[in-house]
């Protein structure tokens, strides 16, 4: 590939200035923009909630509306079963949805063949997206229509139904980010393969499943539809009484709010900032803890 | 079962000749007989008509080989000619993969480890593999990682720990180096100590087998060096078998080489294997010739 001397015009700082680029410098400018607007468009939505919500919340959320109930007839009183209610029904819901949908994660992910892995797949998109007040409708056929009853316990399955499908893909996406080589470097120590899902991709995909976990609880903690007919809603404090309906924070924010005194619209306000303080503190509370104890 | 000549299976489908003739496979010496009697002194491998397919793609072709005890065996040959897969296949690493199947035997002490009777999971305690990226297991302490293998799996009488983690971690070269800190995480040591780390995780187990594929080639020279003159310490303690695109570190570590090459139809085979001396200096084959002199490859 020896060939002749090619000579160029002009010095390099001229041929530097012919080739650039003005017209990519301001294509550049304006795809730039156009993806920074986006965003803020994209944040607006969320910042507007949260600062509304502290605004009109604020006010509302007192010591009475933690600690006391509401009255069984005309307004006063707090949302003490609304919140009692809520950690009780997640709490039930995330019992049901933890074991189901990291087990069937793993499962996925670790043990399934490329048809099953994929319809387990499928079904749990198609569930993410199924809308919540069907989830409702289904269990109020199968849970509270034999009982004649509306009850917490129908409220939790409706729940850990929605939990299920979320913590199901995120502990199974989770669990492929887990490098082949450490599962390689097990098993060619002798591991048996339930033994290096258990002791090596389990721990290192910890953190990942637990935000799994997390975002099913949120999510289930801000549903309303599924409760309505599952749950319903009440004015008295049950702390145990799966068999009874219970209230929740959601539907004391949707009864509220849709009552045409101005007190409960308030009240509904409180309750809604302290729904947002409840989900963001199991958050950190549950992602503290982890950090905490990183040895496996 | 006429497994005492290599000879090309009749249900193999042929190709056309290549340019080259299909090398013989196996040692100049005298080929070995059936089974049991198979088991020479000296030798801790023999393998006998290995064909290694990825669904029906064939990776290696026809491997007759023999692998001495308390030795190290290099394996050399271009990028794709299936050396790694051919080592995946000693301790049935190989068959992890999705439709990875295998044909012909590979007896270890005269035991063939594809018999039904043995279990692959077993078969590992006694075959330890290094890994090209060192991988100790990020979520485990420096001793956690080296007793691993002996507590996750079960069977083996409960050991005394402490002993094995000293004893592994100087045989591997590493103790002086993190007797200090057992405690913090495997992750936290640099590249070379971490695959000293995973050498010492495999001696842990106590096998009889180490298999190394490109153990050095993520690793500084410094760091080679390092695993390089471990090699050597362990050698007459383990049978050792390193696949290594590095053609002076066969030629510094190993008492054997196999040269591996591939034809058109992309399938690696064994072309020639014999005293690492001889191959680099006066290899029976063109090709090997050839390759070890940077010809090609």
């Amino acid at each position: 590939m020896t060939g002749s001397v090619v000579v160029r015009e002009g010095t390099f700082a001229d041929r530097l200035l012919a080739a650039r680029g003005s017209r990519r410098k301001t294509i550049d400018r304006i795809a730039r923009s156009i993806a920074l607007a986006a965003t803020i468009a994209c944040i607006i939505p969320l910042a507007a909630v949260l600062l509304y919500v502290v605004v009109k919340g604020a006010g509302a959320l007192n010591l009475d509306l933690i600690t006391k109930p509401s009255k069984a007839l005309g307004t006063g009183g707090g949302a003490l079963q609304a919140w009692l209610g809520t950690l009780q029904m997640v709490a039930l819901a995330t019992l049901f949805a933890v074991p189901i949908g990291i087990l069937s994660g793993i499962f996925v992910s670790e043990f399934a063949g490329n048809r099953a892995a994929r319809a387990v797949r499928f079904a749990s998109d198609v569930m993410v997206g199924i809308p919540s007040i069907l989830v409702g409708v289904f269990i109020y056929a199968l849970l509270v229509l034999p009982f004649k009853q509306f009850n917490a316990f129908a409220g939790g399955v409706a729940l850990a139904v929605i939990m299920i499908p979320v913590i199901q893909r995120t502990t199974e996406e989770v669990l492929q980010l887990v490098p082949r080589e450490l599962r390689e470097g097990a098993l060619a120590l002798g591991v048996p393969t339930w033994r290096t899902t258990v002791s090596v991709v389990l721990p290192t995909a910890k953190a990942g499943i637990l935000t799994g976990v997390m975002l099913g609880v949120a999510r289930a903690a801000g549903e309303t539809a599924p409760l309505l007919f599952t749950s319903l809603g009440s004015r008295l404090v049950n702390v145990g009484d799966l068999g009874k309906p219970m209230d929740s924070l959601t539907l004391f924010i949707y009864n509220g709010a849709r009552s045409p005194i101005t007190a409960l619209n308030e009240q509904a306000w409180g309750a809604a900032l302290l729904l947002l303080l409840l989900v963001l503190g199991i958050n950190v509370a549950v992602r503290f803890r982890s950090m905490g104890g990183t040895r496996a | 079962m006429a497994l005492d000549t290599p000879v090309i299976a009749p249900d193999a489908p042929e190709r056309p000749a290549p340019t080259r003739p299909p090398a013989p496979t196996g040692p100049a010496a005298a080929p070995a007989p059936d089974g049991e009697a198979a088991r020479e002194p000296g030798i801790k491998l023999a393998i006998r008509d290995l064909d290694l397919f990825y669904g029906t793609f064939r990776a290696v072709r026809e491997v007759t080989m023999e692998i001495r005890a308390n030795e190290i065996t290099a394996i050399i040959g271009p990028s794709g000619c299936g050396k790694s897969t051919f080592l995946r296949s000693i301790n049935r690493m190989h068959e992890l993969t999705r439709n990875a199947t295998v044909r012909g035997q590979i007896l270890l002490d005269g035991t063939d480890i594809y018999a039904p009777s043995v279990d692959a999971v077993d078969l590992r305690r006694f075959v330890g593999m290094v890994f090209q990226r060192p991988n100790p297991f990020p979520t485990m302490s420096i001793y956690d990682n080296v007793v691993a293998g002996l507590r996750l799996g079960g069977g083996a009488a409960k050991a005394d720990y402490d002993e094995v983690v000293e004893r592994c971690l100087t045989g591997a070269g590493l103790w002086d180096e993190v007797k200090d800190k057992l405690r913090q995480g495997g992750t936290s040591l640099s590249g070379g100590q971490q695959q000293r780390l995973c050498i010492a995780r495999a001696m842990a187990v106590d096998p009889e087998v180490i298999l190394m594929d490109e153990p050095a080639s993520a690793l500084d020279p410094v760091a080679t060096l390092r695993i390089e003159e471990l090699m050597l310490e362990l050698r007459g303690r383990y049978t050792i078998v390193i696949v290594t695109h590095n053609m002076q570190q066969a030629s510094r570590v190993s008492d054997q080489t196999a040269f591996f090459s591939m034809n058109e139809d992309r399938a690696g085979y064994l072309v020639e294997m014999d005293r690492t001396a001889q191959i680099f200096t006066n290899p029976r084959e063109k090709l090997t010739e050839d390759y070890v002199s940077g010809r090609f490859g």
